[in-house]
């Protein structure tokens, strides 16, 4: 039993991670309908960014907002140059865009910063902590509680202010928030922008955990199958699809894995978001498209 | 202006997509060499090159080419990947500017596996140091693959007989667990057979568990091996899945002085990412680290000092990837020697070039005489033994440098032959090749 439950209580705990990574695709896609393939991209620069600055010796704090305003520059940029060029085209349009932005994105971030493998160290160990036999890990629960301060963060912005009021409108019905004066240019560059900082969050822990390096950026295979379990809508969604997905795969990992040659937790994600699309389509608390025909 | 703009973009596109060498005369030796400075692996790839060139502009402008023949390479961008470095082959297996192609270094056992029959076909000679195909050891069946220095059989071998040497005697691995932490691709399975012949002779349990590409999360892996509580861990990952891995073993409680890192989870960017967790990680070293080799004088004073290394951060000399490359390129040139003494000291073609690989001898006296000694181990290849070292020193990690804890490990070479023998034996009767006299060929 003590085992069931260590196992469950780390799949949770890592599904966090997962989560953090996914809420920067759920605020893209809300304001906007895209899937955003960059995010990945980004979350390496903004982690690359961070770590750069502080080898050249800026304190802690100072690097961390420095890098927040690189990536509000950047989310400036973005609109400016990529999206505001390709208002009202296709969706598919603008992801495309998204793919072709990775590349670049990527490709800045190596050759502006190196290629190299860093260290980052955010002085959180990770070291076991023991509640009776259970283990957990110290660090997952940093993680957790970054996720859970995000969140609420998030909702206050998104609830509490005008700007949230805003995007919601643009989220719920473009066309009529444009009508009644809502800027969407601005909108998308807020959006951007605090999607880039949620990455900054995100591509830390993770930097933390692997090293600052390219493959930083395949993060966010984790993050697919917890939007479609989640819904791509819905940030508490994000949450409950990281959970849902970390607990899964490491009870799968330890149950089922030894039965069929271990090795599954990245199909294992996969094969339960398939499931998930087959008995809900939009995902759990994602936003069900209702048209005319 | 926005003409003017695309013209400026459009050269500096063609500036960037010239290769550093572009011309060659017939006289000259093409190298053409698959690297990888962009993309998800160019944090191994850019001082891996460095290594190489800098050793291959050493012997041009030092000792003027191999035996006064000078050597051209060209680069071609791969990314790691099959498909381009597939293509990378195919632009030059032919040669430049009639400058002939000895052999073509994959650098990557999945390119490896693809070019096999092409490499035969075109009797181009493949060679993959510490990678490539483990039962093309058998030059018979297999006459232009060359996974030599240390196949990945050797590498399971090397390890266990470190476990031995540590635990005071192969007779005390009886009843000891040994537990594999894998990368779960034909990489990170290639020595399972090996293992588990080695199991069955020295009566150790064998613990196999795999970790799923790219590995960024382990922790139902390391909860498994807080179960089983082996008394040791042979750590064969790749990339991230290494640091992660580090990282994960010290969050279960795993000491890291039982982990023995494999070839290709033994460099620095394998144990900084890890932070204090990797320190007393031990790895196997058929490349060490380190830059007080004697060849690293030489390049200091006559590359790096002269502001002609291709190595932009200086910090990286002789960093593990750095002496990898160095290693890959001492290999090419030696082969290229061991030629010229029976063909003429001209540049070879690639029958030329089998015929060196499969008469490639390099001695402890070479070795100091090209100053790789410790850095190196003897070689000795043939047409029957297309590995020819098969033995690796075990590096440690002190927190901050790897540190050199063994002199050279042999692998049980005849433990493992016949299961290469079977395999390569199995792999002629599917191709319908008939497999050469190596004792006719001497």
């Amino acid at each position: 039993m003590n085992v069931f439950l260590e196992t469950l209580i780390g799949g949770l705990l890592a599904g966090t991670m997962y989560s953090l990574v996914a809420i920067g695709f759920v605020l893209i896609y809300k304001a906007s309908g895209v899937f955003n393939f960059a995010q990945g991209a980004m979350l390496l620069f903004a982690a690359l960014t961070f770590v750069s600055l502080r080898e050249q010796g800026v304190p802690t704090v100072l690097a961390l907002l420095l890098t927040v305003l690189v990536m509000i520059v950047g989310a400036l940029l973005i609109e400016r140059t990529v999206l505001r060029p390709l208002v009202n085209r296709s969706q598919i349009t603008l992801f495309m865009a998204t793919l072709g932005l990775s590349f670049i994105i990527e490709g800045l971030a190596q050759g502006l910063m190196g290629a190299q493998v860093r260290a980052l160290d955010l002085g959180i160990e990770d070291v076991p902590l023991f509640f009776g036999e259970i283990m957990v890990s110290q660090f997952d629960l940093v993680a957790a509680g970054t996720a859970v301060a995000l969140v609420i963060l998030l909702a206050l912005l998104f609830n509490k202010t005008r700007i949230g009021i805003s995007l919601r409108a643009v989220a719920d019905d473009t066309r009529a928030a444009l009508s009644i004066g809502i800027n969407l240019n601005r909108i998308w560059q807020i959006v951007w922008a605090v999607a880039g900082i949620v990455g900054l969050v995100a591509g830390l822990l993770w930097g933390a955990r692997q090293g600052v390096q390219f493959s930083l950026s395949l993060v966010v295979l984790k993050a697919l199958p917890v939007l479609i379990i989640g819904g791509f809508t819905s940030i508490g969604g994000a949450i409950v699809g990281g959970l849902i997905v970390g607990a899964a795969e490491n009870l799968a990992e330890a149950y089922l894995g030894p039965l069929i040659g271990g090795g599954i937790t990245p199909w294992f994600a996969y094969f339960l978001a398939l499931v998930f699309l087959y008995i809900r389509p939009a995902g759990l608390f994602g936003e069900r498209t209702i048209e005319r025909v | 202006m926005r003409k003017t703009l695309i013209a400026t973009l459009c050269a500096l596109g063609l500036q960037a997509g010239l290769p550093a060498q572009s011309w060659a005369a017939a006289d000259q030796q093409f190298i053409p060499l698959p690297t990888y400075r962009v993309g998800p692996y160019a944090s191994s790839g850019i001082p891996w090159w460095a290594g190489t060139l800098d050793y291959l502009r050493y012997v041009n402008e030092v000792e003027g080419g191999v035996n006064g023949v000078k050597l051209v390479w060209q680069e071609c961008e791969t990314e790691w990947s099959v498909d381009r470095t597939v293509e990378c082959y195919e632009r030059h297996k032919n040669g430049l500017d009639g400058a002939p192609v000895a052999f073509f270094i994959t650098h990557s056992t999945p390119a490896s596996y693809a070019l096999m029959e092409r490499g035969h076909a075109d009797r181009i000679p493949l060679l993959d140091p510490a990678g490539g195909r483990t039962e093309s050891t058998d030059g018979s069946v297999f006459p232009y693959a060359f996974p030599l220095l240390l196949t990945y059989y050797g590498q399971a071998s090397v390890g266990i007989n470190y476990i031995a040497q540590r635990e005071g005697g192969f007779d005390k691995l009886k009843g000891k667990k040994i537990a594999t932490v894998y990368h779960d691709s034909p990489y990170g399975r290639e020595t399972q057979a090996a293992i588990e012949l080695l199991a069955k002779k020295y009566g150790f349990e064998n613990i196999q568990i795999p970790v799923a590409h790219p590995g960024n999360e382990q922790s139902a892996q390391w909860r498994q091996v807080r179960q089983e509580k082996p008394d040791w861990v042979f750590l064969r990952t790749w990339g991230v899945s290494t640091p992660v891995a580090i990282k994960t073993a010290a969050r279960f409680g795993y000491p890291v002085e039982r982990i023995i890192g494999d070839v290709w989870a033994g460099s620095e960017a394998d144990v900084l990412p890890a932070g204090a967790a990797a320190k007393g990680y031990q790895a196997l070293a058929p490349f060490p680290g380190g830059a007080d080799f004697e060849i690293h004088k030489r390049l200091k004073e006559h590359i790096l000092d002269q502001g002609k290394s291709d190595l932009k951060d200086p910090s990286f000399f002789g960093k593990v990837y750095y002496n990898i490359g160095l290693v890959n390129a001492a290999i090419m040139v030696e082969t290229l020697r061991a030629g010229q003494a029976r063909f003429g000291n001209r540049a070879l073609n690639g029958e030329e070039g089998r015929w060196a690989l499969e008469h490639l001898k390099v001695d402890e006296a070479r070795l100091k005489e090209i100053g790789f000694d410790g850095l190196l181990q003897p070689l000795e290849l043939s047409c029957a033994d297309h590995e020819g070292g098969g033995a690796a020193r075990v590096q440690q990690w002190d927190g901050e440098k790897w540190v050199l804890v063994t002199d050279w490990i042999q692998a049980d070479r005849e433990t493992l032959r016949p299961l290469i023998d079977a395999k390569s034996t199995a792999y002629a009767a599917e191709k319908g090749i008939t497999p050469r006299d190596c004792r006719a060929e001497g």
